[in-house]
């Protein structure tokens, strides 16, 4: 199911990521993808924030991986700075995709070949410099929108 | 009779090693950069970085023990970084290290990649403990209270990007070669830090922690907005580069003077930024004092690892085979 979703600031963002958590199981694999200050980091900290994760989820295209525990696990995974599709395995990307735990990739449609059948496609785009377009593709269901819609 | 300090750095992209006599006289000290592989594609590339790593150590180690005039019998000491970084090639050089150890029978001190940093400054005396230590580069924006004994606190540190991220990223949709962030800091120089202002983040819950994600975002905007002549590119990258200078001096400096700490160090990559440094001298005040590592020993080094480990291991400190490498290692 796909769906088109208006931000208007990094805190609406964080707020539709937050209620989207509550809609999560586990195993959910979920790609972001926009350019650099299309909010993707900020969509990640609401994500936390609403599975509970305790302390800061900070950019992890240094250290390429970010592993917290809230109700859930999540692993922030950047591919900003890599370049091959070798190093997922090194990366132990796929030990990542299992129940209990979420995984979110930015950057993931770089390597789109290494990604599981089940993965969530999400898309920011920049309007201006508060307005975010959020574009939820393949991987979305009905109950994620109602939850997420549900303020 | 003289202790040797044999120290491994390979937290990411360099493979350092050093040989320090007594923590004072450097006997060797050298680096095998990965730049210009990650140049070729455009940026870190983890797998290939481990596997340079393990090619490099042996041969390295054998060049730097060669210029100081020993061998591998003549180490007292193995200093190895243990974390943060990425957790490849901290596994290779630690491992490496620990081997090394375990065959020579000699004592393993673990250094944590930050209070590497933090100490370089300390290098020859130059300053002690206790002091204000801002850590800035690519990965890392932390303002740290170094008390005497190792006695560390985290004050503040960022809450997105990184202060040399924020550079990186930028200078790389400027169209500028890896490594962007340090290339700013040469086409600044022909640009009007004036030419766009940049707002000064301020945290609403008065916290004095670092952000640089909000005027990354902002720079990228004005990029959108005109085409960038080659006038606007060095108009862009001064004033960007003078943003995150802006930042980092203005809140650095509010800690040391809410705390009464007169003696300030900063480390990192971005330590060896000109601006910064001028910018910090600019704006200190009477009876403060500034420390920078030289410029050598900003990035990443293998001296600075001895050194620490130097310091620990004077400390009382000895690893054994339970010494593990951790990405996320936090500083204490």
């Amino acid at each position: 199911m796909r769906r088109t979703i208006t931000s208007h600031s990094p805190q609406e963002t964080k707020e539709l990521a937050a209620r989207l958590a509550g809609q999560l199981s586990g195993g959910e694999v979920i790609v972001l993808s926009g350019d650099l200050g299309s909010g993707k980091t900020c969509f990640v900290q609401g994500l936390a924030a609403g599975l509970g994760v305790r302390g800061r989820v900070r950019s992890p295209s240094f250290i390429i991986m970010a592993s917290y525990h809230g109700r859930l696990h999540l692993h922030h995974f950047d591919f900003y700075r890599l370049t091959a599709a070798v190093e997922l395995t090194e990366l132990g990307l796929e030990e990542c995709y299992t129940a209990g735990a979420v995984a979110v990739i930015e950057w993931g449609e770089k390597f789109r070949s290494c990604l599981p059948r089940q993965t969530m496609w999400l898309k920011m785009e920049w309007r201006d410099e508060n307005k975010r377009t959020l574009k939820f593709g393949r991987g979305f269901t009905a109950d994620h929108f109602a939850g997420m819609l549900n303020a | 009779m003289a202790l040797i300090t044999l120290g491994i750095e390979t937290s990411c992209d360099e493979t350092g090693m050093a040989v320090l006599e007594d923590g004072q006289r450097v006997l060797a000290n050298s680096l095998y950069s990965q730049v210009i592989i990650h140049r070729k594609f455009g940026g870190v590339v983890p797998e290939i970085a481990s596997r340079r790593h393990l090619l490099k150590l042996v041969p390295l180690m054998e060049s730097v023990l060669t210029a100081a005039g020993l061998d591998l019998g003549g180490i007292d000491l193995i200093a190895a970084t243990r974390g943060p970084g990425l957790i490849g090639p901290l596994l290779v050089g630690l491992c490496f290290a620990k081997a090394l150890a375990l065959a020579r029978n000699i004592p393993i001190v673990g250094v944590n990649h930050l209070e590497g940093h933090l100490y370089s400054a300390c290098f020859n005396g130059r300053v002690k403990p206790p002091f204000l230590g801002l850590i800035v580069s690519g990965g890392h924006t932390e303002l740290i209270s170094v008390g005497a004994g190792f006695r560390h606190r985290l004050l503040a540190s960022t809450r997105d990007d990184a202060g040399g991220e924020a550079l990186d990223k930028v200078g790389k949709a400027m169209g500028l070669p890896y490594p962007a962030g340090a290339k700013i800091e040469s086409l600044a120089l022909r640009g009007d830090r004036q030419a766009v202002i940049f707002p000064l983040a301020i945290m609403k819950d008065g916290s004095d922690d670092f952000s640089f994600s909000g005027i990354k975002t902002a720079a990228l905007l004005e990029m959108r907005k005109r085409k960038l002549t080659p006038r606007r590119r060095a108009d862009l990258a001064a004033s960007f580069q003078e943003a995150v200078c802006r930042q980092l001096v203005t809140r650095t400096l509010r800690v040391a003077r809410r705390r009464g700490v007169k003696h300030l160090v900063v480390g990192g990559g971005v330590a060896a930024n000109g601006r910064l440094r001028r910018m910090f001298q600019e704006e200190l005040a009477p009876g403060e004092k500034i420390f920078f590592p030289e410029k050598g020993l900003c990035t990443d080094n293998a001296l600075m690892v001895a050194y620490a480990g130097y310091l620990r291991y004077k400390a009382g400190q000895r690893d054994g085979d339970a010494l593990e490498a951790k990405a996320d290692l936090k500083i204490t």
